[in-house]
C-alpha cells in the first residue's frame, strides 16, 4: 500500500486535486481547428487537380465553414488564456520546440487564406447577398481584389496543402507533447486528429454536396479515412497496453474506466463505426440518409477532442 | 554554476514551514503555494514507513516547461534556475500541463508563478527563504558544480532521489534517503 497526501493544505485552483488547466474552449478549437484544416485541405487539393467544377461543394459552397469555425475556434483560444492583454507576446517571437508557438504563426497565416478563400467565391457563391448589397459594383478596389484573387487562387491553393496538414497535425501533438500527461504523450495522437480532421472536412463536404457524385466520392473518402482512423485508435490502444504503468493508468481511463462509454460508445461506435456502415450500405446501392452518417462523424469527432482534453488532465506521473 | 536544492526526508517533520516563508517572502496569494508538504505512508499496518518532504519546482535541466512555452516566458535563468517572465507569459496553461510535479498554478493575476529558489535573495547572497527557516536544518542549497559545497557533499555521502525520474526531466531538488 501506498498513500501520499498533502500536510500543508496544498488546494491550489485548478490543479488540486485534479489537473483543470484547460477547458472546453480548447476541445472546441481542437476540433474547429482540425475541421477547417480537413475542409480547407479537400478544397485546395480538388482546386488544384483541376476539380473545382466537378466537385463545388469541396471547392466552392464549403467554404463558409472554415473562416467562421477559424475565428470561433481562435475566440475559444484567447478566451482560456489567463493573461489576455498580453496575447500579442506570441508573435514577437517563434519558438521551434514548442508546439503552441508553431499552431499560433501557422494560423495567423491559414485563417486570413481561408477568409481569401471565401472571398474568391463570394460572387459565385452568393449571387442574391451580392445583388443586395452590391459590395462589388458600389467599391472598385474590392473587385480589383476579387479578380487578383481570383486569377491567383492557385497559389492559396498550393499554399493551404502543407499549411492545414500542418494545423491539422499540430492540434494532436499539441497534447501529444506533454510528456507529463500520459494519456497524450504518444506519437500517434498527431496523425490520428489529423485523420479525424479530414474525416469531419469530409462529412462536412458530404452535408454541403447537391450531387450524388459528389457525395459518393466524398463518402468512400470519410469511409477510408474513418478505416485508419479506427486503425489508429487501435495502435493508441496498443501502445497504452505495451506502455509503463503510468500509461497502463492512462488507459484504464479508456478502458473500463469512467471514460469508457464515452470513448468507445460515442466516438468508436456511434461516431466512427456506425458511420462507416451507413456510407458503406449507401455505396453498395440503397437508399441511406447520408446527413445522418456525416452528422454522426461530426459529433463523434467533436465528443473525441473532449474525451482526449478532459481524461487526459487526470493522468500524472505523481500523487 | 548550477543550483541545487538537498532535502533531508530522514530530518523534515513537516511543519509547514517552508511553506509558510515562502508565501510570506514571495507574497503568494492566499490560497496558492509555491511549495508544500508531502506525507508518504508505504506498507502494511503494523509495519508501516513514513516519509516527510517539502516539494516544489524542480528546476529541471530537461525542462518541459521551458520547451513548450509559445512565448518564452519560461526560460533558463542564472544557475539553471526556471523563471517565468510575468508580462511575457499569455497564461496558456501549457507550461502547467506539461509539469510532471504539478509546480506551475496560474496567478489570479493570470500570469503563471511557481517557485523561483528565490532569486532575489540569492543575488544578496542569502539563501532561499524556506531554507533559511527550517527549524530542523533539513533543507541545503548549493552549487553542484562546486565539488566542495555542502550540496555536493551530501549528494556524494548520502543515499538520495528524485522525484520522477522517469519523466526524463533531470530535475534539481534532491531527496537524501
Amino acid at each position: 500500500m501506498q498513500e501520499e497526501l498533502f500536510t500543508s493544505g496544498r488546494d491550489i485552483p485548478n490543479i488540486d486535486p485534479s489537473l483543470q488547466i484547460w477547458h472546453w474552449p480548447i476541445a472546441l478549437y481542437l476540433f474547429l481547428g482540425g475541421l477547417a484544416a480537413g475542409i480547407l485541405f479537400f478544397a485546395a487539393l480538388f482546386y488544384v487537380l483541376g476539380k473545382g467544377k466537378e466537385y463545388p461543394a469541396a471547392v466552392k459552397f464549403t467554404s463558409i465553414i472554415p473562416p467562421i469555425a477559424l475565428s470561433i475556434g481562435l475566440l475559444a483560444l484567447v478566451y482560456d488564456l489567463t493573461h489576455k492583454l498580453y496575447t500579442w507576446r506570441l508573435y514577437t517571437t517563434f519558438r521551434i520546440e514548442s508546439p503552441m508557438s508553431w499552431g499560433a504563426w501557422v494560423l495567423l497565416i491559414v485563417t486570413p487564406l481561408s477568409f481569401l478563400w471565401l472571398f474568391s467565391y463570394y460572387a459565385e457563391n452568393y449571387p442574391k447577398t451580392e445583388e443586395k448589397l452590391g459590395l462589388l459594383k458600389k467599391f472598385k478596389f474590392l473587385r480589383t481584389f476579387e479578380q487578383f484573387l481570383k486569377t491567383n487562387r492557385i497559389y492559396i491553393a498550393y499554399a493551404l496543402i502543407p499549411l492545414t496538414l500542418v494545423l491539422g497535425v499540430y492540434t494532436g501533438i499539441l497534447l501529444s507533447a506533454f510528456n507529463a500527461r500520459p494519456l497524450w504523450n504518444n506519437a500517434i495522437l498527431g496523425p490520428l486528429f489529423l485523420t479525424s480532421g479530414l474525416s469531419t472536412g469530409a462529412a462536412a463536404i458530404i452535408l454541403m454536396a447537391k450531387t450524388t457524385k459528389e457525395r459518393h466520392l466524398f463518402g468512400k473518402i470519410d469511409l477510408g479515412l474513418i478505416i485508419i482512423e479506427l486503425a489508429l485508435i487501435v495502435h493508441m490502444i496498443m501502445g497504452y497496453f505495451a506502455g509503463s504503468q503510468v500509461q497502463l493508468e492512462a488507459m484504464e481511463l479508456l478502458v473500463g474506466g469512467e471514460f469508457t462509454l464515452m470513448f468507445f460508445g460515442f466516438v468508436v461506435l456511434l461516431g466512427l463505426i456506425v458511420p462507416a456502415i451507413l456510407e458503406l450500405i449507401e455505396l453498395i446501392g440503397y437508399k441511406v440518409p447520408v446527413i445522418v452518417a456525416a452528422l454522426l462523424v461530426i459529433l463523434g469527432g467533436l465528443i473525441f477532442r473532449f474525451v482526449m482534453v478532459e481524461a487526459g488532465q487526470l493522468t500524472r506521473f505523481l500523487y | 554554476m548550477r543550483y541545487a536544492m538537498v532535502i533531508d526526508t530522514l530530518k523534515c517533520v513537516g511543519c509547514s514551514d517552508c511553506v509558510v516563508a515562502c508565501q510570506t517572502e514571495n507574497d503568494v496569494p492566499i490560497g496558492y503555494c509555491r511549495d508544500w508538504i508531502a506525507e508518504t505512508v508505504k506498507g502494511v499496518y503494523p509495519n508501516l514507513e513514513l516519509e516527510l518532504k517539502s516539494e516544489r519546482c524542480n528546476h529541471c535541466d530537461n525542462a518541459p516547461c521551458v520547451r513548450c512555452c509559445p512565448t518564452g516566458a519560461s526560460h533558463v535563468g542564472v544557475g539553471g534556475i526556471v523563471l517565468v517572465t510575468a508580462d511575457e507569459c499569455i497564461g496558456c496553461g501549457a507550461c502547467i500541463e506539461s509539469c510532471p510535479y504539478d509546480a506551475r498554478y496560474q496567478h489570479p493575476d493570470g500570469y503563471v508563478d511557481k517557485c523561483t529558489f528565490c532569486h532575489h535573495r540569492l543575488e544578496k547572497g542569502q539563501l532561499p527563504a524556506c531554507v533559511s527557516v527550517c527549524p530542523t536544518k533539513c533543507m541545503y542549497f548549493g552549487d553542484l558544480d562546486n565539488p566542495n559545497s555542502e550540496v555536493s557533499q551530501l549528494l556524494k555521502n548520502r543515499k538520495h532521489k528524485t522525484l520522477a525520474p522517469e519523466a526524463g526531466t533531470n530535475p534539481h531538488v534532491f531527496y537524501l534517503i
